[in-house]
């Protein structure tokens, strides 16, 4: 049965799209079968994002309405094979969601799918509830700025409330995943700090997105950042913020922190 | 900016963390998801306490705080001193 993930953040321009291309294509390297949706219907760019806006034939809506069959609307990723993509409509509104159909494409899909992660639109209106409406996992994107902080904190609030899981009484799982986070200003005490926004929004720690030019230059080529410079600092931190979605303990690095030669020779720092 | 502003200028990260601790504070009472809860526990509380004594509907505050383990729910009415007749 398939693990559902919303990537969510109520404010927009946080890197919910970047993230989900980016955990979506590294869960699917581990062979593991799995769909990013798009639910950004009138707004789609995670099609742009994974290099995949000239092969959009059907799409969500197209589904929905019974126009086209669920396997037509998938696009298969060209660089991984267990990596597919399920775009949002460009044309229609978003009142083209309906929560029935919804909830037969994500029925059909828990049946062929490992992994379906879905690419929630920024706000709270209907496309952010609905997208988050069948998870059973949420990814809060969040950049260390008060703004998108606050957002973060009033999207934990619909998580607890409008979710089929909070509905039937169940705790619905939610992981920080901070993006864009400079070590440099933060230590400078211009940024929150990690610790920060722990304590503030009080959910568990997914990972560190370093501030880095190597997330706009995957996004210019269509490649989801986890396929284009492996050995990148971003595309390291999605790598293992992946592998802990998919259950494995690792310790969270805050990604280009300077330790000192003195920290470095004797480890963490001592403070 | 000169260089003298450069050296005294104050870091804004502490300023940013303790604005959003009072804002949150005060919107997880009033928009959170929660809200909806917060609401219908006044109705039936409110139901429940008029049934034995008198009070006035805009004396009942109901809040919720969330906390990292454990939430409080704060029920606070006012009872009027001849209040203790039934209420019909």
């Amino acid at each position: 049965m398939a693990k559902v993930i919303v990537v969510t953040s109520g404010k927009g321009g946080v890197g919910k799209t970047t993230s989900t291309a980016a955990l979506g294509a590294a869960l699917a390297q581990r062979g593991e079968k799995t769909v990013v949706i798009d639910f950004d219907v009138g707004l789609r760019n995670l099609d742009l994002v994974m290099g995949a806006e000239r092969r959009v034939v059907y799409d969500l809506v197209n589904v929905i309405q019974g126009d086209a069959k669920l396997p037509q609307a998938l696009i298969r990723d060209k660089r991984v094979e267990t990596l597919f993509l399920l775009p949002a409509s460009q044309t229609r509104d978003k009142d083209a969601l309906t929560e029935e159909g919804i909830a037969t494409v994500m029925e059909t899909l828990k049946k062929h799918f490992d992994w379906i992660l879905c690419d929630s639109p920024a706000g709270i209106e209907r496309g952010a509830t609905l997208a988050m409406r069948h998870a059973d996992t949420a990814v809060i994107v969040t950049n260390p700025e008060v703004s998108s902080v606050r957002d973060s904190d009033r999207i934990i609030g619909l998580l607890d409330s409008k979710t089929l899981k909070a509905e039937n009484g169940e705790r619905m799982d939610k992981h920080l995943l901070l993006t864009r986070y400079d070590a440099t200003r933060a230590a400078r005490g211009d940024m929150l700090k990690v610790d920060d926004v722990l304590e503030i929004l009080s959910i568990p720690l997914l990972g560190i997105i370093p501030e880095s030019s190597e997330v706009l230059r995957a996004s210019n080529l269509g490649t989801p950042v986890t396929l284009a410079d492996k050995a990148s600092a971003p595309a390291i931190a999605y790598q293992q913020a992946a592998r802990r979605l998919a259950g494995e303990t690792l310790p969270v690095a805050i990604p280009g922190e300077r330790r000192s030669l003195l920290e470095k020779m004797f480890g963490r720092r001592a403070a | 900016m000169n260089l003298l502003s450069l050296f005294n200028r104050k870091i804004s990260a502490p300023a940013a963390r303790e604005r959003l601790q009072i804002l949150l504070a005060h919107e997880r009472v009033h928009l959170g998801g929660q809200s909806d809860l917060v609401t219908k526990l006044r109705e039936e509380i409110l139901a429940v306490v008029a049934r034995h004594v008198n009070i006035d509907p805009e004396k009942v505050n109901v809040t919720m705080e969330r906390g990292d383990n454990v939430s409080t729910l704060e029920v606070d009415i006012e009872i009027p001193l001849d209040a203790k007749k039934k209420a019909a």
